[in-house]
């Protein structure tokens, strides 16, 4: 494989792939907080603290 | 033997290290102090900064042979960095601090991390311009991740000649954060821009969810990029012991004792590879230039992917949260936040910078694993 065709692949699915990891990640994220959201008891725990 | 032949061979003896001094040693020596200077006086980094510094000038000193096949620093060397413990044991470390909260409350913050990674692959593009080989360039790069751990795991691994080059500028450049990115925020941002207020967020998440969190990312994380989950594995390893909340005792350990024993062993063997023979390259200067130039670029991404964002969210985000992008934790949030301030005195910008900073954590974790995971998909490695 020459550099050119190492580099650039390198470069399109890195930043790519990487931009896509995260944007996964942050929808989990979502997704998480959607299906645990922050129970009364916590909120008031919270607030008391 | 006479007494005088007797006499002469001991004082020569005496003399031994000046004679086989070559002449890179002294120089060498000077930049360990130098790096000392910066650690004592400066205060950049100094529980990295000061065992690379002194290890420097232990093996500078010839014919302590440190770094031979039986050498104290060879020791550490090969059980440390060739195994590539160290940086995995500080990644525990690092996870069992982290609290990854701010970007749980806000996850599109986790995406400036994205951004703030793209210099490694811009710089590893230029440096294969430069010359150097496929291996090289990507341990060039990963000097952008402006993590130290992660650089000292792939350079280990994949291209440990330039070691000692790519572990100082990662450090180095981790330690004047503060002065590389204000000028960038400044260049690439309005004032209207940086005067923005965002919205406080109030606390939306639940001890599921951060319990959770590790658990799922190493997960999902594992099957997109397995060749990076000895990264992502530990440092989310670190976190679930932090939320699980059962086992303080071994959190603690992790980010204390532990991590300090193997922060010195870490300094100390990265100090070692600075050998005036194999450090004193034009390439080393070559590296420390596309290192600089990869942090500048990370800034820049993760400033520009900002302003994109508030512009899709009719202008709430300030753009200079997106400095906060990359993995100088918890330094890059505190310097948005300064800078926010300077502009516009309502500006609290420290939480959402935080959720970005934490973003950039994981961020320079997943980029190096994608980028593993690449080399292994063309069959490099």
């Amino acid at each position: 494989m020459d550099k050119f065709t190492f580099g650039f692949t390198m470069l399109v699915i890195g930043m790519g792939g990487t931009l896509l990891t995260l944007g996964i990640m942050s929808a989990i994220m979502v997704l998480l907080k959607r299906i645990f959201p922050l129970e009364q008891e916590e909120r008031s725990s919270e607030k008391q603290q | 033997m006479t007494m005088l032949d007797a006499f002469w061979n001991g004082l020569t003896g005496l003399g031994a290290g000046f004679v086989h001094m070559h002449w890179s040693n002294p120089v060498m020596i000077v930049v360990g102090c130098a790096l000392l200077y910066l650690a004592v006086i400066k205060q950049f980094e100094p529980l990295l900064l000061l065992p690379i510094g002194f290890g420097c000038i232990l093996v500078n000193i010839p014919l302590a042979d440190l770094m031979g096949s039986n050498g104290f620093l060879r020791i550490i060397y090969n059980a440390g960095i060739m195994t590539e413990l160290f940086p995995l044991l500080i990644f525990v470390g690092i996870g069992a601090m982290t609290d990854f909260g701010p970007v749980l409350e806000n996850p599109a913050t986790f995406l400036l991390g994205a951004a703030g990674q793209f210099g490694i692959f811009l710089v590893l593009g230029l440096a294969l311009v430069l010359g150097f080989t496929e291996m090289e360039a990507v341990s060039i790069g990963i000097i952008g991740a402006c993590d130290g751990p992660t650089a000292i795991y792939v350079t280990s691994k994949y291209a440990p000649q330039l070691l000692g080059a790519v572990s100082v500028a990662a450090y180095c450049y981790m330690s004047l954060v503060p002065l590389i990115q204000p000028p960038i925020m400044k260049i690439l941002t309005t004032e209207k821009e940086r005067m923005t207020v965002m919205k406080s967020s109030t606390r939306s998440v639940s001890r599921n969810t951060k319990l959770l969190f590790p658990l799922v990312i190493t997960i999902i994380g594992g099957f997109i990029a397995p060749m990076g989950l000895p990264l992502l594995g530990t440092i989310m390893l670190g976190n679930f012991m932090r939320e699980s909340g059962v086992v303080a005792r071994l959190t603690k350990a992790s980010e204390n004792e532990i991590a300090n024993v193997v922060t010195l062993l870490l300094g100390l063997s990265i100090g070692a590879t600075m050998d005036g023979r194999i450090f004193l390259k034009s390439q080393t200067l070559i590296i420390l230039g596309l290192g600089f130039l990869a942090i500048c670029l990370d800034t820049a991404c993760g400033v520009l992917l900002a302003k994109l964002m508030r512009v899709m969210t009719g202008g709430k985000i300030n753009p200079l949260i997106g400095a906060a992008g990359i993995s100088a934790f918890p330094m890059a949030a505190r310097v948005v936040q300064k800078e926010g301030q300077k502009y516009n005195k309502r500006s609290y910008l420290l939480m959402h910078a935080m959720g970005a900073n934490a973003g950039g954590q994981i961020g320079s974790v997943i980029a190096a694993a994608v980028m593993l995971s690449i080399l292994k998909g063309m069959g490099i490695i």
